[in-house]
C-alpha cells in the first residue's frame, strides 16, 4: 500500500513539470452547428480542426497544445452571446474565433470586446464589423473588396457600360447592390439602367427586355442564388447571349447556380475570396489534407477558418504568453500565407489585401477560374 | 421593345389566368374560397417533375400530373370542406379552414422535400424559340398560351353546353334546390373539386416549365396574384379571370418596363383596390351574378 502511494507520488512529481509546460492554451469558437444554417458552422469547424492538427503537431509557446472548444450558437444572437459568455467565463479562453454570421457578430462583438478577448470573424462580411471595437478582427473579405476585382476582369474583357439588377426586398441583396453600384462608378463603368425585382419573383422578362434594349456590355446582378438563376434562365430565353457579360454578386458564389440554371449561367463572372482549384501549393496541400481527413471537398468557409486558426496560433506564439491583450497586439503584426493567399491585417483589423481573390466563370454548370 | 414587352405581359398574364381558372370555378360553384388551391398547383408541378425524372415525355406527364392533382383536390376538399358544406357555413369559414390547412401543407411539403428550387429537365420541351417582328417567344411560353386558350374554351363548353354543366350551374345558383331536383350535389362537388384541382395541377406543370422554379411554396407565391385575378375578373367568372389575368400581366410588365420595376406590385394591387372601390362585383362581373 505504502509502496503504491510512493509510486503514485513519484509519477506525479515526474509528470508535473512536463504537464505545466504542456498546459493547453484555451481557445474558443462560436459557430452554428445546428439549425438551417448549420452547414456554414460545420464547414468552419472542419477547417478549424484541420488547422489545429497542424498547430498541435508542434504546439505553441514552446510545445503547449491549443485546446479548442467549439460552442454552438444555433444561428441566433442569444445563442451566440451565451456561447461566448460560457467560453470566456468557464473555459477562460484567451481568444475567440467566430461567430458565423455578421448578425451574430454584432451581438457578440461588444461583449467580447468589453472583456478584452480578441475575436476573429472568419465568415462575417457585413460593413462595420471591425467598428465594434479594438479587439474585433476579421479574416473574411467584405464584398466591397471582392467586387472591384470582378469588375476589373469585366473591364479587361472590354466592358464599358453596365446595367444593374437587384432584389429590393432583401437586406443582403440591397447591400450587395449598393456595393456593386459604388464599385462600378469607381471603376469608370457607365451605369445605363438600374432595375429591381422581388426575391420571390419568377418573372423578370420586363426588366430584362428593357435592359436588352439598352444593349449594355455587362449586367451585374445582386440577389440570392435562386433569383439569380431565374434571371439567367430567362435572359437566355429572351435571347441575351454570350455578347453580354453577366456579373454575379456574393449570392452567385454557390454551386446551386449551376444546379438550377445549368448551361444558362455559363459565362457569368463571380468573385470569390477562395477557390478549391486554385493551383498554388499551399492551397492544394490544404485541399488534399482536407479530403484525407473528411473525405469531401472543402468549401470557402472551411478554407477561411483554416487560415484563421493558423493566424491565431502564430499570433499566440509571437505574443510569448497566453494573454488576450498581448495576443491582440500580436495579431496586428500578422504576416501569414495560407490557402487563401497572403494575409495581413489593416490597422482597422480588416484583411488588407485582395491578392487572394479569384474571379470565377461558370462553364458547363460549374465554376472554373476565369482567364 | 414595346412589342416584346406586350408579349411579355400577355405571356405573364396567361400564367396568371391559367392559375386562376380552377380557383374561380371552385368559388363560383362550390362557394368556397379555397386557399388549398395553391397546394394543388404545387402538387401538379411535383408530380410532373417526378414523372419527367422517371423518363415520361411531357405529353404523358402533363395529363397524369393534372389527374394526380385532381385526386389530391378531391381528397383534401372532402376532408376539409364536407362538414362546412353540411353546416351551410359562409365563405369566411372556408377561408379560415383552408388558410390553416394550406400553411400546414406547405410546411409539411417543405419538411419532406426541402426548400430547394428544382427544374423540369430542360429538354422536356424543345429549348427553341420563335423570333418574329422583334418578338421572341419560347416554345414553353407558346404552350402556356395554347393551353390557356384551350382550357378556357373547354371549360366554357362544359359549363354552358352540357347537361353536366347545367347541373353545375344549378348547384352554383341554389345548392338546396338543385339537390331537391335530384342532382347528387355531393358527387357534383367532388367532380368540380377534381376539375378545379386538375386545372391547378396543369397550371403548375406549365408554369413550372416556363419559370424553371419548382418548390413547395410555388403555389403560395401565385396565390396572391391569383386572388387579384379572380376578384378583378369577378368571382366565378371564367372569361373574367382570363381577361383580368391578361390585364394584370400587361400592367405589371409595362409598369416595370416603362415606369420603375420596383412599382410593379404596387400598381398591380392598386388595381385590385380600385376595382373593388368602383365595381365590387369585379371588373367584368354583374352584381350578384353567378356565372359559373
Amino acid at each position: 500500500m505504502r509502496r503504491r502511494a510512493a509510486l503514485v507520488a513519484a509519477v506525479l512529481l515526474a509528470v508535473a513539470p512536463a504537464a505545466l509546460a504542456a498546459e493547453p492554451v484555451p481557445v474558443g469558437a462560436v459557430e452554428i452547428l445546428s439549425g438551417p444554417n448549420a452547414a456554414y458552422g460545420i464547414a468552419i469547424k472542419a477547417g478549424l480542426d484541420l488547422a489545429l492538427d497542424a498547430v498541435n503537431a508542434k504546439g505553441v509557446l514552446g510545445g503547449r497544445p491549443i485546446a479548442l472548444t467549439v460552442e454552438d450558437s444555433g444561428g441566433t444572437k442569444d445563442g451566440a452571446i451565451n456561447a461566448a459568455r460560457k467560453l470566456i467565463g468557464r473555459d477562460k479562453v484567451v481568444a475567440l474565433i467566430g461567430p458565423t454570421l455578421s448578425n451574430e457578430m454584432f451581438a457578440v462583438g461588444p461583449v467580447t470586446n468589453a472583456r478584452g478577448v480578441p475575436t476573429i470573424g472568419t465568415s462575417t462580411t457585413a460593413q462595420g464589423i471591425t467598428d465594434i471595437g479594438p479587439f474585433i478582427f476579421r479574416t473574411s473579405l467584405p464584398e466591397s473588396d471582392v467586387l472591384p476585382v470582378t469588375l476589373k476582369k469585366a473591364i479587361a474583357r472590354g466592358a464599358k457600360t453596365i446595367a444593374l439588377l437587384y432584389a429590393n426586398d432583401d437586406a443582403f441583396s440591397k447591400s450587395g447592390f449598393d456595393t456593386m453600384q459604388a464599385a462600378a462608378r469607381a471603376a469608370g463603368l457607365r451605369i445605363v439602367a438600374t432595375e429591381s425585382f422581388g426575391s420571390k419573383d419568377t418573372d423578370f422578362s420586363a426588366q430584362l427586355t428593357k435592359i436588352k434594349s439598352l444593349n449594355p456590355d455587362a449586367i451585374g446582378i445582386s440577389a440570392l442564388v435562386e433569383p439569380i438563376s431565374g434571371v439567367m434562365l430567362q435572359a437566355r430565353q429572351l435571347g441575351l447571349g454570350k455578347e453580354t457579360l453577366f456579373i454575379g454578386g456574393n449570392g452567385a458564389n454557390s454551386p446551386k447556380l449551376g444546379q438550377i440554371a445549368g448551361a444558362a449561367a455559363d459565362g457569368m463572372l463571380v468573385g470569390s475570396p477562395w477557390f478549391v482549384a486554385k493551383p498554388d501549393r499551399l492551397n492544394q496541400d490544404f485541399v488534399t489534407a482536407f479530403r484525407a481527413k473528411y473525405g469531401k471537398e472543402p468549401d470557402q468557409f472551411a478554407a477561411q477558418a483554416y487560415d484563421a486558426m493558423l493566424i491565431l496560433a502564430e499570433a499566440i506564439d509571437r505574443a510569448g504568453v497566453a494573454e488576450p491583450a498581448k495576443i491582440r497586439d500580436a495579431l496586428l503584426a500578422t504576416d501569414h500565407t495560407g490557402p487563401m493567399g497572403p494575409f495581413h491585417f489593416t490597422d482597422h483589423r480588416d484583411p488588407s489585401s485582395t491578392e487572394g481573390v479569384v474571379v470565377l466563370e461558370m462553364h458547363g454548370g460549374a465554376f472554373r477560374i476565369a482567364d | 421593345m414595346l412589342a416584346q414587352q406586350l408579349a411579355n405581359g400577355v405571356l405573364l398574364g396567361a400564367t396568371y389566368a391559367l392559375f386562376a381558372l380552377g380557383f374561380t370555378l371552385m368559388f363560383g360553384v362550390l362557394r368556397v374560397i379555397n386557399l388549398v388551391y395553391g397546394f394543388y398547383f404545387t402538387a401538379g408541378a411535383f408530380f410532373s417533375l417526378w414523372l419527367a425524372q422517371a423518363g415520361w415525355p411531357l405529353i404523358a406527364a402533363l395529363p397524369a400530373a393534372a389527374v394526380g392533382a385532381g385526386v389530391v383536390a378531391v381528397a383534401l376538399d372532402w376532408l376539409l370542406l364536407t362538414r362546412l358544406r353540411r353546416a351551410h357555413a359562409d365563405e369566411l369559414a372556408s377561408l379560415m379552414v383552408t388558410l390553416g390547412a394550406v400553411l400546414a401543407l406547405y410546411a409539411a411539403a417543405t419538411a419532406w422535400l426541402g426548400p430547394d428550387i428544382r427544374r423540369l429537365p430542360p429538354d422536356l420541351v424543345g429549348g427553341g424559340a420563335v423570333d418574329a417582328i422583334g418578338v421572341r417567344v419560347t416554345f414553353a411560353q407558346l404552350l402556356i398560351l395554347a393551353a390557356c386558350g384551350a382550357l378556357v374554351g373547354l371549360l366554357v363548353l362544359l359549363v354552358r353546353g352540357t347537361t353536366l354543366g347545367l347541373a353545375i350551374r344549378a348547384m352554383a345558383e341554389k345548392p338546396d334546390a338543385a339537390a331537391l331536383m335530384g342532382i347528387d350535389t355531393a358527387r357534383l362537388a367532388a367532380l368540380v373539386s377534381f376539375i378545379s384541382g386538375s386545372l391547378a395541377g396543369a397550371g403548375g406543370v406549365l408554369i413550372g416549365l416556363n419559370f424553371n422554379a419548382i418548390h413547395p411554396y410555388m403555389g403560395e407565391q401565385m396565390m396572391l396574384r391569383g386572388f387579384v385575378v379572380v376578384i378583378v375578373g369577378g368571382l366565378g367568372d371564367i372569361f373574367g379571370a382570363l381577361l383580368a389575368g391578361l390585364l394584370l400581366g400587361v400592367v405589371e410588365v409595362l409598369t416595370a418596363g416603362y415606369l420603375a420595376s420596383g412599382l410593379k406590385e404596387a400598381v398591380g394591387f392598386a388595381i385590385l383596390v380600385l376595382v373593388l372601390w368602383t365595381r365590387p362585383a369585379g371588373l367584368f362581373g354583374r352584381a350578384d351574378a353567378r356565372r359559373a
